[in-house]
């Protein structure tokens, strides 16, 4: 009773992408081992990935670890290490996947429950497999959201992916039209980094851990955030491994961040003040449409406007590449809050496919385009800058824009957070609020340390103005965040060690909105670990990414990849890019080693990947070899730390960042 | 020849599980998972299941030993229990697990007592029987119906 009426075998070598929903990538939690157990079996006669998780902690370290490694989660309610719900908002918050709760208990209060705690969907026990068969739904409904927002948003990456999409030969059964569109949006972003990127190598995905973002901080400070452009910061930083590309997208959501910390102190009507400085690097187009909102809205300045303009026209430094289009997708979208685009056209060279950064709406969120920076070199990358865009844009979906993988230091993913809900707001609002990266960005920085919990969660609610957005933020930001400091443009939103209030408001507000329940998750998770933060950042743009990637890309999930090529079904319970991750020390060739069985079931105590490669591995290793081949340098330093073990967390989060091909 | 009056046998016992309430729906579900890849899979499944209840048996134990019982605790072993029993499709131990669930919440440590009592006889009850008919299935060889179409 497998889903997939005809599976499609796919040779590594070959793009023809799995029938879907065969291959969707479950994680299944659960710790009741007899339950576990008969899950598993039940997905995989569904043709899904299974991967299977007994503890709740070890459930999020292997959805960190493996970022984009998953599409979606079942977990139990009951757990005893974490409750099912408290799960369910992390992974929503970090993530953002689709979380499917399931108890034996089917009592109206605990079914409430998981509703608004954002669960997708409620499962009595015992599961029947009919009732899995169909959980594919829910990936697809989400993306197709997304793929809304993001168009909505103009999003380039989306148009281009789109493009990119229809081209392609994709033969699933599920929706068409958006979902076909982002998953293979998905598809080619994993296939296609490089065009994301200049080069025509994937890039691993670089997980910017606390310490790297501080590097990275420091880097942009000595520079001076006008002045700071990639390359000069990855010289500062000197990071083996470290590519202009993903400073420059990391720079981008910095500034987006920044600007949308600045935006935030400012409720409404103040965001004139802060530009997006990070907008240059995004393409002034954003910027100047946010300008140029922000004018139309009588809220900036038109000295400010100006400075703004400036400033971001200032960076010429381009970023990953945000396809063009995608500015023009957001003039677009611009144009109907206000329909005066001009900048775009200067600077789209610009864009790196920043589009985030006007996407934020006048929120300064330095983030942003440095999380759309790096989401796009990512692979898949691109469907979470969509998102994040798309957020931004004041799409509906903060959370999208939460899910920008930067791992940055809590502050900046604070601020990204609140950059990318900022980005809700109407593009009246502070569109420009974009705090430069002068002092006092570095002050906001600072201060923001904490609350960015997810980074870049995404506004909370759609609909509301700036002035929602500030009341979270409480507009601590000092005054000047607002308007621009000193430098042209930009102003740096800095509040002051109020981060955690914002966080909380954020929260809240979200709550209020109806948003998001992770957001409150993340105020919770707040307290955890930096690499926490920064990597979910990064954890939730990928696997928003990640998931769309279920037919196989062309690389798709080694491990689906290589059952496809049996032609076996796809019992494999590979997750292919944990697969491919543990073996990553083992280097691209090993993927046939690495493929053998990895099959540590998951143990209390232990995060274990099970991995089941029925498949041959030879394909796998053509087909890893393919993909990671570039990434060798870094992915050496990287593997070094994860060489073997799965199970270790801190570490290897923080600085994993494997482009697996998901 | 042999085998055929085993495998008769099997459908017997095992339907005998069924009328007489100690198995369902969700035991027929496990069955249909077996296939080639998991020749075994029912009872490796059982297996795993009584040899993970057992310790919960013990906790449950344990926790009734309490002075005052601690009902809440109960409660969640139970529903562990419950959870775990349910899902290999053992109907009566399932229901005495929902029965002590209405004492606990009822806070009557009394039917609590009791109601375990009887929910490890039939937990045993089930035990010896599945592995009975577990040992038959052996000797009867695989069955082809138990690979069920996909």
């Amino acid at each position: 009773m497998s889903t997939a009426s005809s599976s499609s075998v796919r040779k590594p070598s070959e793009s023809v992408p799995l029938q879907f929903p065969a291959g969707l990538r479950v994680l299944v939690v659960d710790d009741d081992p007899t339950c576990l157990m008969i899950l598993e079996k039940m997905l995989r006669i569904c043709r899904y990935e299974v991967t299977k998780c007994s503890r709740a902690e070890d459930a999020l370290s292997v959805l960190r670890r493996y970022k984009n490694g998953f599409d979606i989660v079942l977990s139990d309610v009951h757990m005893p290490d974490m409750d099912g719900f408290k799960l369910l908002e992390c992974i929503g918050l970090e993530m953002d996947l689709p979380v499917i709760m399931m108890s034996v208990d089917d009592g109206k209060n605990v079914v409430m429950k998981g509703v608004t705690h954002g669960a997708c969907d409620y499962l009595i026990k015992p599961v029947r497999i009919e009732a899995l068969k169909n959980i594919w739904q829910h990936v697809v409904r989400k993306r197709k959201n997304e793929w809304k927002d993001l168009e909505q948003s103009g999003v380039e990456d989306v148009d281009r992916q789109q493009k990119a999409n229809e081209e392609a030969d994709y033969s699933s059964s599920a929706n068409e039209g958006s979902w076909r569109n982002s998953k293979r949006r998905k598809e080619d972003i994993d296939d296609a980094e490089e065009r994301d990127d200049s080069s025509t190598l994937k890039k691993p995905r670089v997980v910017w851990s606390v310490e790297l973002h501080q590097q990275f901080v420091g880097a942009v400070n000595q520079l001076g955030i006008e002045k700071a452009v990639p390359k000069k910061i990855l010289e500062l930083m000197n990071v083996p491994g470290l590519t202009r590309e993903n400073v420059a997208s990391h720079l981008q959501k910095y500034r987006l961040y920044l600007r949308r910390v600045s935006g935030m102190t400012l409720q409404q009507s103040n965001l004139n003040n802060t530009f997006m400085s990070a907008q240059e690097a995004f393409g002034s187009t954003l910027n100047g449409l946010d300008l140029q909102t922000l004018a139309a809205a009588g809220q900036l300045q038109p000295q400010s406007l100006a400075t703004l303009q400036a400033a971001g026209f200032g960076r010429s430094t381009a970023k990953s590449g945000m396809p063009m289009p995608l500015v023009d997708q957001r003039n677009h979208f611009f144009s109907f809050e206000n329909p005066k685009l001009r900048f775009s056209d200067g600077q789209q060279p610009h864009l790196n496919g920043s589009k985030p950064m006007n996407l934020l709406h006048g929120i300064p969120t330095t983030m942003e385009p440095k999380q759309l920076a790096n989401l796009q070199q990512h692979s898949a990358q691109s469907h979470g800058n969509m998102t994040m865009q798309a957020s931004a844009q004041g799409g509906q979906t903060s959370s999208q824009l939460m899910q920008t993988p930067q791992p940055q230091a809590r502050s900046q993913i604070l601020n990204e957070c609140t950059a990318t809900s900022v980005t809700r707001l109407p593009p009246t609002i502070q569109q420009s609020i974009l705090p430069n990266g002068t002092a006092g960005s570095v002050l906001a920085r600072n201060e923001f340390t904490t609350n960015s919990r997810g980074g870049g969660y995404n506004l909370i609610s759609p609909a509301s103005t700036m002035s929602n957005f500030p009341m979270n933020q409480t507009a601590e930001l000092p005054g000047n965040s607002f308007p621009l400091q000193s430098t042209p443009g930009v102003s740096s939103i800095v509040p002051k060690g109020r981060f955690p209030d914002e966080v909380n408001s954020i929260s809240d507000i979200k709550g209020s909105e109806g948003f998001v329940p992770s957001y409150d998750m993340f105020r919770d998770l707040h307290p955890q670990k930096p690499d926490w933060d920064l990597q979910h950042v990064g954890v939730t743009f990928d696997a928003s990414q990640g998931s769309l990637d279920i037919p196989t890309a062309a690389f798709g999930h080694q491990g689906y990849a290589s059952s496809q090529q049996n032609g076996h079904n796809r019992h494999t319970s590979t997750v292919g890019k944990a697969m491919f991750l543990l073996e990553e020390g083992s280097d691209n060739g090993n993927a046939q080693s690495m493929g053998q069985q990895l099959n540590p079931l998951f143990d209390d105590g232990s995060v274990r990947v099970k991995m089941e490669r029925a498949s041959e591995t030879s394909s796998q290793t053509d087909l890893f070899s393919e993909h990671f081949g570039q990434e060798e340098d870094l992915m050496s330093a990287l593997l070094k730390q994860q060489q073997g073990s799965i199970a270790t967390a801190e570490s290897e989060l923080e600085w994993f960042h494997h482009n697996t091909p998901v | 020849m042999e085998k055929t009056q085993l495998r008769r046998q099997l459908a017997n016992i095992r339907q005998s599980l069924f009328d007489q309430g100690f198995l369902d729906e969700q035991f027929v579900q496990l069955e249909e998972l077996q296939d080639d890849a998991n020749p075994n899979f029912v009872e490796e499944i059982v297996t795993l299941y009584y040899r993970d209840s057992s310790r919960l048996i013990v906790s449950i134990e344990q926790a009734l030993q309490k002075s005052p019982l601690d009902f809440n605790k109960l409660d969640a072993l139970m529903h562990q229990f419950k959870g775990s029993s349910s899902s290999i499709g053992a109907k009566k131990v399932k229901a005495e697990c929902t029965q002590l669930r209405e004492y606990c919440r009822a806070g009557s440590g009394e039917g609590c007592l009791r109601t375990f009592q009887q929910l490890k006889k039939e937990y045993t009850t089930l035990r010896k029987k599945l592995e009975a008919y577990f040992q038959l299935a052996r000797q009867a060889g695989p069955i082809d119906s138990a690979c069920r179409p996909k």
